[in-house]
């Protein structure tokens, strides 16, 4: 060690400074990088154990009954029957009904937001837009339960406002946020020559939007509503508040406007009364794994169009 | 003279408070290639882009001063866009195709001006093809991807889907600057021929081909019009110390 760095102070001084600074140093160096490593592990250590946990509690269930049973089409618990279908069926159901919903409205605000609004305005929505995702989803469900519910039966004229259209409605209005900064981005980054070149052929700002920037950008469209897709399908309280969460089968298009019960929803609503342990327990985490495999696949979808874009992007 | 296709009176242009036109004012003769030439930064490219009000788009700007086609202020609020934009065709410095085919490419713009029977539109992609100087070379693959074209063909396609339109300006943004030199020459040579039936403005990407292609020259110098004539003059016998210098190579 050099202790003849500062040659001009007293030289006692000098030494008990050396002597103690460094060795502070590299011990608090070397605390505070492990600690952030052992933090920076651990995170992923919680996930893998997660997953493990959910693993050996829902794997159980596919080699204690029989697939014919797993994969059924009724869901009664206390009768031993654990038929997922109905509940598969009811997330695919509301979720696509809920994209089918938010996606038209999504680009249109998104190409607003982007293309036609004023700087100004935009300087307003956007933070807006972002404010909406904020809102908890149990005040979305409570909304939904006591302003949506009853628009729904009354103007539908259904035996109950608790229906999967319901429950649509909300999901829609809750990827919508994700949607609409996804899909901005999008816009954003097609390039201006694009525009240039449909303006200079005599294309008027419209036929610009709909027939050049909107089918440039459609790639990260298709992101924006997988995104959205993953939200609304792992989406539980509100639609849990508002679907009615009767485990039947939506088959027809009439069943829109009838109770159903999302995989969500179930794992909520019955995952507090169950003995720990039991066939039902395992049933429980077995659909929680369907779920999962579900959102992982969407993700990775959606994960494959963003590097696509990004491939293509870099050729001009 | 004859009487001026385009009449730009004291156009000054700003881009925040960035002066990147100063008082222009030039006539530009029907059936001619005009040149803007002039080094980086002097305004040829903002002073394209006003005639067909394709600044329009860009915000935070401002101009004065009017640029008259026919005698018509293209500035009037009662002008139709789209419509001066079809009369006044501009071809970019990069190739753009669309995505879709060499075919859909050219009649694009026809399509967008409500033009759809297929005879027409046949008629006008072999015309404007053929104008283009890129007939030949793809008339037997009109239904392959535009993309599949070499950079040279691309541009010339562009050309050819600003043809389509019948404009009566034709805008040239340093149109040859991405191409090989056989691609440049048959660029140049189908100009000498669309003269004939355009009026044709364009910045050329290097002080040759503004020699080589111009009826007469504009020379830009940091958004102020240094001088204007004929190109048999400009580039032999220049006028003005600073055109010289440029043109000479001592500067630019």
């Amino acid at each position: 060690m050099n202790f003849n760095l500062a040659p001009n102070t007293n030289k006692s001084t000098t030494l008990t400074m050396k002597k103690s600074k460094p060795e502070r140093s590299t011990w608090s160096e070397f605390f505070v990088e492990s600690s952030i490593r052992v933090v920076g592990f651990s995170t992923i250590g919680f996930v893998a154990l997660i997953f493990l946990f959910l693993l050996r509690e829902g794997l159980p269930i596919f080699y204690e009954i029989s697939p014919a049973n797993v994969f059924g089409t009724r869901w009664y618990p206390t009768f031993d029957i654990f038929g997922s279908l109905p509940l598969i069926l009811g997330s695919a159901y509301v979720t696509v009904a809920s994209i089918l919903i938010a996606l038209p409205l999504g680009v249109c605000t998104a190409v607003f937001v982007r293309e036609v609004a004023p700087q100004w305005t935009r300087e307003i929505l956007k933070p807006l837009i972002e404010v909406l995702a904020g809102i908890p989803s149990v005040v979305l469900g409570f909304f939904g339960m006591h302003v949506i519910a009853p628009l729904v039966r009354i103007n539908l004229d259904a035996p109950t406002g608790l229906t999967a259209f319901t429950g649509a409605l909300l999901l829609a209005y809750m990827s919508l946020p994700t949607i609409i900064s996804v899909a901005e981005d999008a816009l954003d980054s097609v390039p201006k020559s694009y525009r240039d070149a449909a303006l200079a052929m005599g294309a008027t700002k419209w036929q610009t939007i709909w027939r050049i920037v909107v089918p440039a950008a459609r790639s990260g469209i298709a992101t924006a509503v997988m995104l959205g897709m993953g939200r609304a399908i792992g989406e539980t309280m509100a639609v849990m508040m508002v679907t009615g969460n009767a485990a039947r089968m939506p088959l027809s298009v009439n069943s829109l406007f009838m109770p159903v019960r999302t995989m969500t929803a179930t794992i909520a609503a019955e995952m507090g009364e169950v003995a720990n342990g039991s066939v039902h327990y395992h049933a429980l985490f077995g659909i929680g794994i369907m779920l999962f495999i579900l959102t992982f696949c969407i993700n990775l979808v959606a994960a494959k169009a963003i590097f696509k874009k990004r491939y293509r992007g870099g050729l001009r | 003279m004859v009487e001026p296709k385009i009449r730009i009176e004291g156009v000054s242009y700003f881009y925040g408070d960035f002066q990147a036109l100063d008082d222009i004012s030039m006539d530009i003769p029907p059936n001619s290639v005009t040149v803007f030439f002039g080094p980086a930064s002097g305004g040829k490219t903002t002073m394209l882009r006003l005639i067909n009000r394709l600044n329009d788009i860009v915000e935070g700007t401002r101009m004065s001063g009017s640029i008259l086609i026919n005698g018509k202020n293209i500035y009037d609020p009662d002008i139709n866009l789209a419509e001066l934009r079809r009369r006044v065709g501009m071809v970019f410095a990069l190739p753009l195709p669309l995505p879709g085919t060499i075919r859909e490419n050219v009649v694009y713009g026809l399509k967008l001006a409500g033009i759809v029977d297929r005879n027409r539109t046949d008629e006008v992609l072999e015309r404007s093809l053929d104008q283009a100087a890129i007939w030949e070379e793809v008339k037997d693959r009109l239904d392959s991807p535009a993309n599949a074209l070499s950079g040279g063909q691309q541009q010339r396609l562009c050309i050819a889907r600003s043809l389509a339109l019948e404009p009566e300006v034709l805008l040239l943004d340093e149109p040859t600057s991405g191409l090989d030199p056989i691609s440049t020459r048959k660029v140049e040579e189908s100009l000498h021929e669309l003269k004939k039936l355009y009026t044709i403005i364009i910045v050329p990407h290097s002080i040759q081909q503004a020699a080589r292609v111009a009826d007469q020259a504009a020379f830009f110098l940091m958004g102020k019009l240094i001088e204007y004539r004929p190109g048999t003059e400009i580039f032999t016998r220049p006028r003005e110390k600073r055109t010289e210098d440029y043109i000479t190579g001592r500067f630019g």
